[in-house]
């Protein structure tokens, strides 16, 4: 039933839950092998976004808006978490000019 | 609304006392009805005039004057109140007055029967505060006047708190004396002690005098406890606080029905134990010597003449709750008999004449509880009465030597002060309070002791018989040391040397050209002058007329006391056996006055104590003035023989009840809270406190390493985490699925 084409047409609710597991996937994998803070983030982002596709896509199948809406919401919080995230990494690159991660282990103390 | 439900009491009260006249069981014998009396609306200024002399001195502090203005408006301001309370005399008519001044607590329901809750500042003039109150205000106001003198060294520093403190206190000594009630009496009881804290600590940058203002804090802490819970026993036991409601109570028996039979045997020993703190008697009398660490016209006022008499005031006050019990009487006349004995040898042995008023206060006190407990209010009060002049004028001669000597108080090192100009009018008025002291006869002082030691022998009572052998006894010690004091310091060839406390104002003479001693001027002169003539004028009473009761001994400090809450001490007015059921047949009752060597007992007793007291005379006069070597002698013959030396050292060294104080209370109480501290230390610090909070600190240890600052680590943790989620509610909710049967 989940497989079968409906008023996506060719496109059956398992695409988009499948492109957002990918998405999210992709950006665990970015966020656990890369050391570059900006980098990291990005992929913080893009895991944001994954769940974002799957609320719309399940509030569509399910032709309840609720799924929109909290997208909705998660933009706007993504967007000031965004502005917190850069400028927690531009004061950090002001303190030492490195992009590590690795070299702020020390902020565990 | 207060008003109208004590005119409607007082008016219940008459008509039950109407109704019960027929029984003689509660006829109440010369005792006249509480009258309201509003039109002396003016009494009020007696307390307010001290509290705004209070206020003005403490303008002066704030704008630094640092001239005698504070004294000078103190002075004013006492001398109002004492005209007022002589107005207040005059127009006094006989019987009790109650002067509403202002509203305080009034919990009262005035039209119910539910009696309420009443304490207002509202006076109770009878005889008996009437007597207090005019000595508290005639002698604050003279030993002011010295005072402004005595202090002048101090301009500019601590002068006006001096006066400020000055005025605290008889602003609580008027509300003591004048109370209605014992809550407003507490007020006031608190009050003096807090204004003799200060005072005794007003050379606070001394240590012994910060030293001994605590010890008199909390010896008297100790006294006000059992004032406290007296009141509370009396609130429970007779349902009201105010005296004239209290006699009401007590005389119509009525407080009987709902009685279950301990309170009132209690009442009496609290209010015991606040008299004796406040008086300084035999458990609590230490603190009364150390307080001589204040200023001497401190000394004066409120160590001799009129605070520590509050004790005095308090007993007579509530003399019913004694009679109540009569058990509580024998043993206060027992403690002041003691104490009067025990001052009386430490006194003898002091070198400091300061002190050696101090234990004579001490022993005064005793006579006077002694009178109390013998059934002699009037005796007690007419003792406190002439004591307040004699014992004041000896203070301030005391205080006017060690203004003039530098600090010298050492009697050894003071002689024939009557011989060097301007000194003789502090050397004659200190021979008048001497004389008056040691009850020389037909002074003012032997009068009154007479009243006190006379009773002794007639009241019967456990072992009274002794006790009054001990008075005499004291009687002849206490006429022995007073001239000792006298004849060295101002008898003899002169001699002296100065203390070691300098003037800045007056240092014309350490250096060089020896010292010179400087006398008194105008204002101490002037005081010790009025106040010696007072104490000289203080034995008229004793003739004059009493308009009460015929059949009263004792003139006009009788007639003081016959018209107030006393008048159950009072000889020759017998209703002690009307009183009450529970009644005292020790007192003087129907049979015949004892004689003693033939004569009636106060006659007697004139002799007796004349001859004690010129014996004491007569010896201070041989050791002291003739032949001042034979006392070195005999103190020297004394000190040989070791089955005799320990009594002077003994005596020198105040019996070592300080020491055995130390040792009971205070070295108890240093080891108690050391090992308080080391459980605290220990066991709640150590083990509870900083156990607990080592706990989570273990525990942390386990899971620190996780915590190793690499976001990836912590990341692979978290999406560990989330899939180890996801994949039970998966695995979950196929179960279910399957469980549920789809």
């Amino acid at each position: 039933m989940i497989l079968a084409a409906s008023a996506f047409g060719q496109l059956a609710l398992a695409h988009y839950l499948l492109l957002s597991g990918l998405l999210f996937v992709i950006g665990l994998v970015g966020f656990l092998s890369r050391r570059n803070l900006i980098v990291m983030f990005l992929c913080t982002e893009l895991m944001f976004q994954a769940a974002g596709i799957a609320f719309v896509a399940v509030g569509r199948y399910y032709y309840d808006f609720s799924g929109q809406v909290f997208v909705i919401f998660i933009l706007t919080v993504a967007a000031a978490e965004a502005a917190l995230a850069l400028a927690l990494v531009v004061l950090l690159f002001r303190r030492k000019p490195t992009l590590n991660a690795e070299d702020w282990r020390e902020l565990n103390e | 609304m207060m008003f109208s439900s004590m005119i409607q009491r007082l008016g219940v009260a008459a008509v039950d006392a109407g109704s019960l006249a027929t029984p003689p069981l509660t006829e109440p014998v010369g005792t006249s009805e509480v009258v309201l009396a509003p039109h002396h609306w003016w009494a009020g200024f007696i307390l307010y005039l001290p509290l705004i002399s209070l206020i003005l001195c403490g303008v002066c502090a704030a704008m630094k004057v640092k001239t005698k203005l504070p004294a000078w408006i103190t002075a004013g301001c006492l001398l109002g109140s004492f005209v007022f309370s002589l107005l207040l005399y005059f127009d006094y008519g006989g019987s009790p007055e109650l002067i509403p001044i202002l509203s305080w607590i009034n919990l009262s329901d005035a039209g119910g029967n539910f009696s309420g809750f009443a304490a207002n500042f509202t006076f109770y003039i009878d005889s008996l505060s009437l007597l207090w109150i005019m000595f508290v205000t005639g002698l604050g106001t003279l030993i002011t006047i010295y005072a402004s003198e005595y202090m002048e060294t101090d301009l500019g520093k601590g002068y006006t708190r001096f006066f400020a403190g000055v005025s605290v206190f008889l602003f609580a000594m008027v509300a003591l004396v004048l109370a209605d009630n014992l809550l407003m009496l507490y007020l006031g009881w608190e009050g003096v002690g807090f204004a003799s804290y200060w005072l005794i600590g007003y050379y606070y940058q001394r240590p012994a005098a910060v030293a001994a203002a605590k010890k008199a804090f909390i010896m008297n802490r100790i006294g006000d406890l059992g004032l406290a819970l007296a009141i509370y026993l009396i609130w429970t036991t007779f349902g009201t606080i105010q005296y004239d409601e209290l006699m009401d109570v007590i005389r119509s028996g009525s407080w009987k029905e709902a009685y279950d039979g301990w309170a009132v045997d209690c009442i009496p020993w609290f209010l015991m134990l606040a008299a004796f703190g406040k008086s300084a008697q035999i458990p609590l009398y230490v603190w009364l010597p150390d307080a001589m660490e204040g200023p001497t016209p401190v000394s004066a006022l409120i160590h001799a003449a009129t605070m520590v008499t509050a004790g005095i005031y308090l007993v007579a006050r509530t003399y019913e709750f004694f009679l109540l019990s009569p058990e509580s009487l024998h043993v206060v006349a027992w403690i002041g008999g003691l104490t009067a004995l025990l001052a009386a040898t430490i006194g003898l042995a002091q070198y400091d004449i300061k002190r050696i008023m101090a234990y004579s206060t001490v022993s005064q006190l005793g006579f006077m509880f002694l009178g109390l407990g013998v059934l002699s209010t009037y005796g007690a009060a007419y003792h406190v009465f002439t004591h307040a002049f004699f014992k004041a004028v000896l203070f301030l001669t005391c205080g006017a030597i060690m203004h003039g000597f530098a600090g010298q108080l050492d009697l050894r090192k003071l002689s024939g002060l009557i011989r060097i100009p301007g000194w003789r009018i502090t050397s004659i008025a200190m021979l008048i309070g001497c004389l008056a002291l040691a009850g020389f006869p037909f002074t003012s002082g032997y009068f009154s002791k007479d009243a006190i030691l006379a009773e002794a022998f007639i009241t019967q009572g456990p072992g009274f018989e002794a006790l009054g052998w001990i008075a005499i006894f004291t009687a002849f010690l206490t006429a022995y040391y007073t001239f000792r004091v006298w004849f060295r310091v101002c008898a003899g060839k002169v001699e002296y040397e100065p203390g070691d406390e300098h003037h800045g104002d007056d240092d014309h003479g350490h250096h060089g050209g020896g010292f010179h001693p400087h006398a008194p001027r105008f204002a101490m002169n002037f005081v010790m002058a009025v106040i010696a003539i007072g104490a000289l004028l203080a034995a008229v009473p004793y003739f004059m007329d009493t308009k009460a009761d015929e059949a009263l001994a004792g003139g006009w400090v009788a007639d003081m006391v016959h018209d107030s809450t006393a008048q159950g001490g009072l000889p020759g007015l017998d209703r002690h056996g009307q009183s009450l059921g529970q009644a005292v047949e020790h007192a003087h009752g129907d049979h015949a006055h004892p004689t003693m060597f033939g004569m009636d007992v106060h006659k007697a007793m004139y002799v007796v104590s004349g001859v004690v007291g010129g014996v004491g005379l007569l010896l201070a006069a041989w050791l002291h003035l003739f032949r001042r070597q034979d006392a070195d002698r005999l103190k020297a013959f004394l000190h040989r023989h070791w089955w005799l030396g320990w009594l002077p050292r003994a005596m020198e060294r105040k019996w070592y009840v300080d020491e055995i104080y130390h040792a009971l209370v205070r070295a108890p109480l240093w080891i108690a809270s050391h090992l308080m501290y080391a459980f605290d230390q220990f066991l709640i610090d150590g083990l509870l406190v900083d156990g607990i909070a080592r706990i989570p600190r273990m525990v942390a240890k386990w899971f620190q390493p996780l915590h190793n600052g690499i976001v990836q680590s912590y990341a692979v943790t978290m999406a560990g985490g989330v899939a180890l989620i996801a994949l039970l509610m998966i695995l979950f909710l196929q179960f279910w699925e399957i469980g549920g049967g789809g």
